[in-house]
């Protein structure tokens, strides 16, 4: 009894340390418990909600494990094709300038099928927030090889680990879309603890208030986990990631804005 | 900019008519022989005057999926290529009329298959009217046989796509592409300011978010989905099919042929009539929907129909389909980039129709 009395004392406008901001809806997210995905949506949602910006921002979702991320966010998205979405972007930037826009996708949609749009979009320098979420395989099929698997690194179709001699070198896209200058802010980021996300958050804002200047692409990638691919639990999956990922994917911004 | 005449091309009809249409924007790839649609485009900078936006994308897949996201944003978009970029394009146009977009897309055809030619053909009939792309879906196409066709199907085209929610295809051909003809332009329509409430343009405190997107994982639910487009697409069936007759009246025999066919056989049509046959010219000016009533409804005196067509027999599937077994139906077809002269038209239809 006592206890219950407490926590509604507890319960008051000033006490509240956190809550779900506004732009994300109620609908339950269908990502794995422990996936990176949802955080990353969380952080985009409140940026956009602290920014402001929810009735000027346009987003476009990828083909992959977050097709469905226009159920999360409360502001007008469209689903691309796979791989396609920042020529949608591109589509949409155009013809609203003004307009936020941004495209978020996985690796296999960013880094394999769709790289010629990639490319384009940040040579051309269409005035976009590109997301990147580099989790290491291809979560939605099923955990195949993404171009971004390390070597070594074992997915349903690399089952003895990826051997570069057969099937390549893993990918680093974002250093290759850094090198065109038509990049404006390139940056690495992780979200597998409390102090990335909080780093995230600072990056995914930068990215958004850059976007007005014209000056080109915010390109944003999230190193990611994809527990059910890579067959681990949550919490090995991002111990993995730690010890694993982040020395091929050093964390940190790669290119900066210069004005 | 006034109502005026000018002589062109048919692919600079194509690009002036879609600025005077109030086109939002245009996005391209090169391809022969359709590239002087965005060439006029770039050079008359209607950024300048209409605000309309012209962009050279990576790729032909690049420039579906940017109508894709424009269309989706309740833009007026539209793109142009031949054959093979069409053939690229097709995974985009499935996912447009399957999240019920509008837009227009213009095909200059070439001959196939693969790389083909350069020279004109019509051998993408199928690909336009039976689907192209993945799902049941439909395009409406509209086949043009002269510049001002080229021209005044561009407002045509935007206003069907619109009224349906539909991706409506102008299917012309190298010839009438490359054709220079006295055109009438309409006066210039001014750009869009007011936008569908289901477009993708700001999510207002006053209005549900709006989403874009053709899936939907829920059987029951994506099945109503697919029928609702099937009413659509006969709606259209109904509604909007358009042809043309050519001395059909006391025809006894019917040539059916579209754009640059057509043309042809309209002189055809005059040489059989000098030697005492009875013909007439029958042109579907929609492909899809295709006027099979109408078609059909010339059985009660036609004797027999030659279908003409710069390919080895497309269109002739439908109009066998019209007229069902009632009357004789006979294909001609040149390919290769040939166009048939009118004279081996009037044999074709000797030997094959009117037999000896
Ligand atoms: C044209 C086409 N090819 C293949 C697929 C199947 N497919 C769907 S998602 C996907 C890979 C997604 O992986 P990734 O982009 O890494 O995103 P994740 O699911 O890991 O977030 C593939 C191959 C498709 N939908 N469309
Ligand atoms: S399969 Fe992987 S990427 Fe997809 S939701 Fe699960 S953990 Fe996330």
């Amino acid at each position: 009894m006592a206890e219950n009395v407490l926590n509604k004392e507890m319960i008051k406008p000033e006490n509240l340390v956190y809550t779900k901001t506004k732009v994300l809806t109620d609908n339950v997210m269908h990502y794995c418990p422990g996936c990176g995905h949802s955080t990353t949506h969380r952080v985009i949602a409140e940026v956009v909600e602290e920014l402001g910006i929810q009735s000027e921002v346009l987003g476009v979702a990828p083909v992959g494990c977050s097709v469905f991320m226009y159920n999360y966010m409360d502001f007008d998205m469209q689903e691309a094709a796979h791989g396609r979405a920042p020529a949608v972007a591109t589509g949409i930037k155009r013809l609203w300038p003004d307009k936020y826009v941004f495209s978020y996708q996985g690796d296999g949609d960013l880094a394999a099928i769709g790289t010629a749009e990639t490319i384009h979009a940040c040579n051309r320098g269409e005035n976009i927030v590109m997301f990147f979420i580099n989790n290491g395989i291809y979560g939605m099929t099923g955990g195949q090889m993404a171009p971004t698997t390390l070597e070594g690194m074992k997915s349903s179709t690399t089952p003895y680990g990826r051997d570069w001699m057969q099937m390549g070198h893993p990918l680093k896209i974002t250093e290759l879309v850094a090198s065109l200058p038509g990049t404006y802010y390139v940056t690495r980021q992780a979200v597998h603890t409390p102090a990335y996300v909080r780093k995230l958050k600072r990056a995914v804002r930068k990215a958004f208030e850059y976007q007005p200047k014209k000056k080109g692409v915010s390109f944003i990638e999230v190193v990611s986990n994809c527990n059910s691919g890579w067959k681990m639990t949550p919490v090995q999956s991002i111990k993995w990631l730690d010890e694993n990922m982040l020395d091929f994917y050093p964390l940190g911004d790669i290119k900066v804005p210069e004005d | 900019m006034a109502e005026e005449y000018k002589l062109m091309k048919g692919n600079e009809a194509i690009a002036e008519a879609a600025i005077r249409a109030g086109t939002d924007g245009y996005f391209g790839y090169p391809i022969t022989p359709q590239s002087e649609v965005m060439e006029y485009l770039t050079a008359a900078k209607p950024h300048e005057t209409t605000g309309m936006i012209v962009l050279q994308a990576e790729s032909e897949v690049a420039s579906i999926n940017m109508l894709y996201g424009g269309a989706g944003a309740g833009k007026k978009v539209m793109t142009s290529s031949s054959s093979p970029g069409i053939s690229l394009m097709q995974e985009g146009i499935s996912y447009i009329a399957g999240a019920e977009l509008p837009c227009l897309i213009v095909n200059v055809q070439r001959g196939g298959p693969g790389l083909g030619t350069i020279q004109p053909g019509q051998a993408d009939y199928f690909q336009a009217t039976k689907g192209g792309g993945h799902g049941d879906y439909r395009l409406i196409v509209l086949a043009p046989a002269s510049v001002q066709e080229m021209a005044d199907f561009v407002s045509l085209s935007f206003d069907l796509a619109f009224k349906y929610r539909n991706p409506v295809m102008i299917l012309s051909d190298g010839a009438i592409g490359q054709m220079m003809e006295k055109v009438k332009f309409k006066e210039q329509v001014p750009r869009m300011t007011e936008f569908p409430d289901w477009a993708t343009t700001g999510k207002n405190p006053d209005r549900e978010r709006n989403i874009i997107t053709s899936l939907d994982l829920d059987p029951a639910r994506h099945e109503r989905f697919n029928l609702k487009l099937q009413r659509k697409y006969k709606e259209v069936q109904e509604k909007e099919v358009l042809f043309e007759e050519y001395m059909c009246d006391d025809a006894e025999y019917v040539l059916v042929a579209f754009g640059t066919s057509a043309r042809i056989c309209q002189k055809s049509v005059e040489m059989a009539r000098e030697e005492g046959i009875k013909a007439g010219l029958f042109r579907p000016i929609t492909l899809w929907p295709f006027p099979s009533k109408e078609l059909e409804s010339l059985t009660s005196h036609v004797k027999g129909m030659l279908s003409v067509e710069m390919n080895s027999g497309q269109m002739v599937e439908d109009v066998r389909l019209a007229v069902h077994d009632n009357i004789k139906v006979g294909h001609y077809g040149r390919m290769g980039g040939i166009i048939p002269a009118p004279d081996e038209i009037v044999e074709a239809l000797k030997k094959q129709i009117i037999g000896d």
